[in-house]
């Protein structure tokens, strides 16, 4: 008996659960009473509105990705270079929020914002006029930043933690100060865990609706928004498996794009995050 | 000088990171103690909002959903996985690098997609089950997770003993539970782990996939669209409190042995 026997019920499972599902978002796109068409797509192309929605989500994305590593990578740094069982003790502090229900922790920010909530308690209290936060772009930027900050870290943490120290005395020893050293020789070894939190905080971030349906409201819909609305409220599949593809293959584009430059950096294998 | 200051300047971003990552949660505890409608003025400490969720039904039943399809799908997952991990790493290389991608498309595949892909399906085949709908979704996203912890393990280990135990007569099951699993076990358990704590966590799958059946993540959304009430508070400060002594109990296993470890490896050397 040959050992590859082994995987067979995982095959047959992921034929009919990844497989077979896949086909159906396809089917549905494309075909309509038993004939194919491109009446959806064009619905989702033709639309300004689709589009701009689209646009303001990849923006979004990119500017809350941006955040995080602009605020993670520091942290991550500054860990990386702490005694090993202090780094391990407060690493733990940084991915407990991480465990914490993800829809618990958008509530939370909810409590904070809302216009009877706590932020305007302390302003009032303060003796300030009471602020709108709730359903502005900020508020989702805020609270993007604030779910994902951890898969930005850890990732990061990760590579830097294994980065081999007798590179950085080696520079040292050739005359490069802290700051050099770390542009020239840390900065590009951590490259791979810089990738890997990209992608884990940019693709959640450009497909969540939850956040932006409970922060944003109907002022900042974003592309999962109008997806869940098509397919969960209106029942319109087809174009609602239109806008999903369409999200996939934005997905699918920026991967290749980060593959892409890990491998210019010289550097196959990747910094994961588990 | 120099470097105490540079010390105190990373010491305050770090404590500035976390007050930042807790402020949220510890004003939910804050006022899971008192019981106002709105937060706009602290009205005096009270357990209101720990008896109103005691007393809500439907929060159980999404908390035992919950707890029930993270333990099941967590166990299949990583039953199927485990086995699947041993048998793709046994394939020639060309299989072996297809059965990969495929599984890590689910990994790569937004949620979103993913889930609207279940729903598509159950819909079709008229399977109306919502607690099943979830446990094969949970089930099948655990699953990459799985492979792919249980995979670096048996790089690790040296296939000459599966080999050695067939050689020494035995059959191929009892090679497979008497030999390589207890090896790998360390990438089985961290899988589970895994898989255990995604599927608590997530919403955008089972939103789609379940119908008419709620978790946790499903429950506090259909709750927070329509304002705050103070047991989510509560509840988030009860799953608060039990998160972090779990992933205490867990570091600190791990922790401890890495002590052990290194004090063996001293030991070791002095002699």
């Amino acid at each position: 008996m040959k050992r590859s026997v082994f995987a067979t019920p995982y095959i047959v499972w992921m034929i009919m659960f990844i497989v077979i599902p896949m086909l159906f978002i396809l089917y549905s796109a494309f075909i309509k009473d038993g004939q194919f068409t491109l009446e959806y797509v064009r619905q989702a192309m033709e639309s300004p509105k689709y589009m701009n929605v689209l646009l303001r989500s990849i923006v979004i994305a990119l500017i809350s990705t941006a955040l995080c590593l602009l605020i993670g990578y520091p942290v991550a740094y500054i860990l990386s270079n702490m005694k090993k069982s202090t780094a391990a003790i407060l690493s733990m502090f940084f991915i407990l929020p991480m465990w914490m229900n993800f829809l618990l922790r958008t509530y939370a920010w909810q409590v904070v914002l809302a216009d009877n909530g706590v932020l305007n308690m302390l302003l009032t209290s303060l003796g300030f006029p009471k602020g709108e936060f709730m359903y502005t772009q900020g508020a989702v930027l805020l609270v993007t930043v604030y779910n994902f900050l951890p898969f930005m870290i850890l990732p990061i943490y990760t590579v830097l933690s294994k980065i081999d120290r007798s590179h950085i005395e080696a520079a040292h020893d050739l005359g490069a100060n802290s700051i050099k050293t770390f542009f020239k020789v840390v900065l590009p070894l951590s490259v791979p865990g810089i990738i890997s939190g990209i992608t884990m905080v940019f693709i959640p971030a450009i497909t969540t609706f939850a956040i932006s349906r409970l922060i944003g409201g109907k002022n900042v819909a974003l592309y999962g928004d109008l997806i869940e609305e098509k397919i969960v409220s209106s029942g319109s599949l087809g174009l609602g498996s239109v806008l999903s593809i369409i999200l996939l293959v934005l997905v699918i584009i920026s991967i290749f794009v980060m593959h892409r430059m890990e491998v210019e950096q010289g550097n196959e294998e990747g910094g994961t995050l588990w | 000088m120099v470097k105490r200051l540079a010390n105190f300047l990373k010491h305050s971003y770090l404590g500035l990171v976390l007050l930042f990552m807790y402020a949220p949660i510890a004003i939910l505890i804050l006022f899971s103690f008192t019981d106002s409608r709105t937060m706009s003025k602290w009205q005096g400490w009270s357990l209101g909002a720990y008896e109103k969720l005691f007393a809500d039904g439907a929060v159980w039943v999404a908390v035992k959903n919950s707890v029930s399809i993270a333990l099941i799908s967590a166990t299949v997952a990583t039953i199927i996985g485990t086995f699947a991990a041993i048998g793709i790493y046994s394939m020639k290389k060309r299989r072996r690098m297809v059965i990969e991608n495929i599984t890590q498309l689910p990994m790569v595949n937004p949620d979103l997609v993913t889930g609207i892909s279940f729903m598509l399906l159950f819909t079709a085949i008229g399977f109306t089950s919502g607690y099943l709908r979830m446990l094969i979704a949970h089930i099948t996203f655990n699953l990459p997770y799985v492979i792919f912890s249980v995979m670096p393990r048996l790089r690790q280990s040296s296939n000459r003993l599966y080999e050695a135990a067939l050689d020494l007569g035995c059959t191929p099951m009892k090679a497979l539970t008497k030999v390589v699993i207890p090896d790998i076990m360390p990438g089985i358990i961290s899988g589970f782990i895994l898989a255990f704590t995604l599927s608590i966590d997530d919403f955008v799958i089972s939103w789609f996939a379940a119908e008419g059946v709620q978790n946790i993540s499903i429950y506090v959304y259909s709750i927070a669209r329509r304002g705050i009430p103070s047991h989510i508070n509560a509840l988030s400060a009860l799953m608060f409190v039990v998160v972090a002594a779990l992933l205490v109990i867990v570091n600190l296993r791990s922790i401890k042995q890495e002590r052990e470890a290194e004090a063996q490896a001293n030991k070791l050397r002095s002699k």
